[in-house]
């Protein structure tokens, strides 16, 4: 689950080039089979997890609000194959992806997902917030938009320090149109910022499809009025979404300032567990299952190319569903925070 | 008739300023517009233009005169048809420094209003602008101070920028960011000098976006620098509160003590002067209330270096608010090295035995009067200034009320979940057998801040209410 180093991309276009435009184009990443295997995995591991997690909240395990990142697994997996060692992760409520992908541990999110002092936050945060330090991730934020502005102070402290990191914040459809966004974009693009706003359009905020609550539906523009490029990406392939990190991470460390990567993906489940996704069809959703979904593409290839057999696939989902049985039994079995808890970690 | 030319208010807190140039000699035509001389205030310099046309006959204040004040007339214009000879009005006397009544808070400031003079033109140090400074205001020695410390009579203004500028020195990580607060050397002039000092790097100027410029803060603070985020004033902080309390209050609670925001919030909070409701708010009740927060309220200019100094290296969010009518107020403050003083600690401004008033910030003003007029009546207040409102130094507001057995609190904010109201709560449950009174809680009224001067005067507290209020806790 590290970020990967090894990532040697051939044929990808030049950084000054955008990605086209239409949803299964764009600049697509040629993957080795290393590549491919890594983020089959990293991907599977989210939706098994997100699977365990449904089921967890369905038995009362997991309380209050829970937001299912299955459909949208390549975004965070390739971006993360795009991130150096120190590059900051930020993101909102729909985070559990997110924190996988940086290398948090399973039992750790699961843990903090039932509430338990195993977890990430003693158990104190819950689904929306976690955060690890050691991996660079800074949350997990329950309120839309916050992210943006604190991940822009993530690449003012990489700015201020000198260092070559980068921040990434993640943000949807639906907190694109907060207007500390828009405040965000000013200073980072006014200080140069090294940041990467990466806007995961879903298609729904909520229950309110883009048509319905932006007036501008071409996310990737969103920065135009100050000068920050932005490129629309087919987020369901992760080669593209590996290729725009790529061109994305050296616009940044280049001193470029920021840049806005608009993910074209979908979530397959409601907006939490408490929502049916009345708001479309079962056929679109449908659709985009059979005829997008990220890791039967990844899978596909992998056959197609004849770099893993049905078995070695098989083991690998295996694999994933050990660690996913693990972190799950872990979050059922570890107790709950002390009582103590409870006034700690207020102030230091 | 020769027209006066008076001495012009050019903000909302000024009573005087410093005469620094003419620039129009006696005999000059002048048409409205021109500029005829430049003057300096506590927070700015700026240029005074012509309303009238004419010849100027006579220049009545000289160039550099320090201490005028507002309205007193500086020169004469003379009309078509009139000679200097006309001009009967003796050369007034130099003015004498204005008398500070804190009690009337005459003015406050906007730095918006006026045509500043470019920043590169200000001087890099307030060495080299002694900004006129209301006379000193006497303190009870803080035990925190070591016997014998040499003082020096400083500014709240200038010590706010002391303190910023030795933990800037102290600290790389420790930054300042806001409107104004560089080029223009800050919106009230506390940040003035820092840049020249330390560079754009550190002292870096935010377009006016409070929402976003708060949650950059918070981002650094999360990956480990020290913000110092000045906002021109709290009032605006209302666009940032999210982040403030959402962001950078809670964050290290939700990550399980892995990760939270060492930083300052800071700027002037209150009414100043005769900006009306927008712009004339007391927060301290609103932060205190947050878990995770640190609140602090100096009143004394030792108070506000010593507590800023301490807020800049606390690990945990300060709110450090302010207040701009005591900018320009001058204490003594101890001439040391590395002067910090703890947060959460009050300070006994003054002994006594008859009752106790506490209070904070700007309602020291009126609390101070009121233990003096109390005291020629022979009533012995002791007086609290709490000095910080969250953690609150309750133990010594109750050892207090076990001595006197009566308890009237002072603050300028809304009456209804003041901090008074907290006090008088806690005391209650703490300490309701020594009380022999009520507790009794001054506080602004409960409207919104009018903008009429006279409405405005009702609306905040008033000494005459203090004095009132413990008579009546003493039963006199």
């Amino acid at each position: 689950m590290a970020p990967s180093k090894t990532a040697s991309v051939s044929g990808r276009k030049s950084a000054a080039k955008p990605a086209k435009k239409d949803f299964n184009g764009g600049t697509i990443a040629e993957f080795d089979k290393q590549q491919e295997l890594q983020a089959y995995r990293d991907m599977l591991l989210i939706r098994r997890f997100e699977e365990k997690a449904g089921q967890l909240y369905g038995m009362g395990f997991i309380g209050g609000f829970c937001h299912l990142y299955i459909g949208q697994e390549a975004v965070v997996v390739g971006m993360q194959m795009s991130l150096k060692e120190g590059d900051q992760v930020i993101t909102g409520y729909r985070d559990h992806g997110h924190m996988l992908a940086t290398g948090m541990s399973a039992r750790g999110v699961m843990a903090e997902l039932t509430g338990r002092r195993g977890g990430y936050s003693k158990g104190k945060g819950g689904s929306m917030h976690m955060f690890s330090k050691e991996k660079q991730f800074y949350g997990g934020h329950g309120i839309v938009g916050a992210q943006v502005s604190l991940g822009t102070g993530l690449a003012f402290a990489n700015k201020y320090r000198g260092n070559d990191s980068i921040s990434t914040a993640y943000f949807g459809d639906g907190a694109a149109n907060q207007g500390q966004v828009y405040e965000s974009f000013n200073m980072a693009q006014l200080w140069k910022l090294p940041i990467v706003y990466v806007i995961e359009n879903n298609r729904y905020a909520m229950g309110t499809s883009v048509s319905r609550a932006s007036a501008q539906t071409d996310f990737s523009q969103r920065g135009a009025s100050f000068g920050i490029p932005g490129f629309q990406v087919d987020g369901m392939d992760v080669r593209a979404v590996k290729a725009a990190g790529d061109e994305a991470a050296e616009h940044c460390r280049s001193g470029k300032g920021p840049i806005i990567l608009e993910m074209l993906t979908y979530r397959y489940r409601g907006h939490s567990m408490s929502d049916p996704a009345k708001y479309r069809s079962k056929d679109e959703v449908q659709k985009m299952r059979s005829e997008h979904d990220p890791i039967e593409q990844v899978k596909n290839r992998l056959l197609e190319k004849h770099w893993a057999t049905e078995e070695e696939l098989k083991a690998i989902d295996k694999d994933v569903r050990d660690v996913v049985s693990d972190s799950a039994d872990f979050a059922q079995s570890d107790p709950e925070p002390d009582t103590s808890e409870l006034y700690t970690d207020i102030l230091l | 008739m020769p027209i006066d030319i008076l001495m012009p208010a050019l903000s909302p807190t000024m009573e005087e300023g410093t005469l620094s140039k003419w620039l129009k000699k006696e005999g000059d035509q002048v048409t409205s517009g021109d500029v005829i001389a430049e003057i300096e205030t506590d927070k700015a310099t700026m240029e005074v233009e012509a309303v009238d046309e004419g010849v100027i006959g006579k220049l009545l204040i000289d160039a550099g005169t320090e201490n005028v004040k507002v309205n007193t007339p500086i020169a004469v214009l003379l009309q078509e048809g009139e000679s200097a000879d006309s001009i009967s009005a003796e050369k007034p006397a130099q003015p004498e420094a204005a008398k500070a009544d804190a009690d009337t808070p005459a003015a406050t400031s906007d730095a918006a209003g006026g045509k500043a003079r470019e920043a590169k033109d200000e001087p890099a140090s307030s060495a080299d602008n002694k900004v006129p400074a209301q006379p000193k205001i006497d303190v009870a020695a803080d035990p925190d101070i070591p016997e014998g410390t040499e003082m020096v009579s400083t500014t709240v203004r200038e010590a706010l920028r002391d303190a910023m500028a030795e933990e800037m020195r102290r600290d790389e990580t420790v930054f300042v960011m806001g409107e104004e607060v560089a080029e223009y050397q800050g919106a009230y002039k506390v940040t003035q000098g820092l840049l020249q000092e330390f560079g754009a790097r550190r002292v870096v100027d935010t377009p006016i976006t409070e929402h976003g410029f708060a949650g950059v803060g918070v981002g650094a603070a999360m990956a480990g620098l020290r913000p110092i985020v000045e906002f021109m004033t709290f009032n605006f902080a209302m666009q940032a509160i999210d982040q403030i309390i959402n962001s950078a209050a809670k964050t290290l609670y939700m990550s399980g003590g892995q990760m939270g925001a060492p930083m300052v919030f800071r700027g002037p909070n209150g009414a100043a002067a005769r900006v009306a409701a927008q712009h004339s708010q007391d927060y301290a009740a609103w932060y205190s209330s947050i878990p995770g927060l640190k609140v602090v309220m100096p009143y004394t200019a030792a108070d506000a270096k010593g507590l800023l100094k301490a807020a800049i290296r606390d690990p945990n969010p300060v709110i450090f608010l302010e207040n701009e009518i005591l900018y320009g107020q001058s204490f003594d403050v101890p001439k040391l090295d590395d002067f910090v003083l703890p947060i959460g600690k009050a300070r006994i401004h003054k002994q006594g035995k008859d009752a106790t008033i506490v209070s904070f910030g700007i309602g020291m003003t009126y609390a101070t009067k009121a233990v003096a007029e109390l005291e020629k009546e022979g009533i012995d207040v002791e007086l609290i200034d709490l000095r910080t409102i969250r953690p609150m130094d309750l133990p010594t507001v109750i050892e207090s009320v076990k001595k006197t057995g009566r308890l009237v609190t002072v603050e300028e904010g809304y009456p209804q979940n003041s901090v008074g109201t907290e006090i008088a709560t806690r005391v209650m449950q703490q300490a309701f057998d020594y009380l022999d009174a009520p507790i009794l809680t001054i506080a602004g009224k409960d409207v919104p801040m009018p903008y009429a001067a006279n409405l405005e005067k009702l609306a905040l507290p008033n000494v005459g209410e203090v004095v009132q209020a413990v008579k009546t806790v003493c039963y006199k």
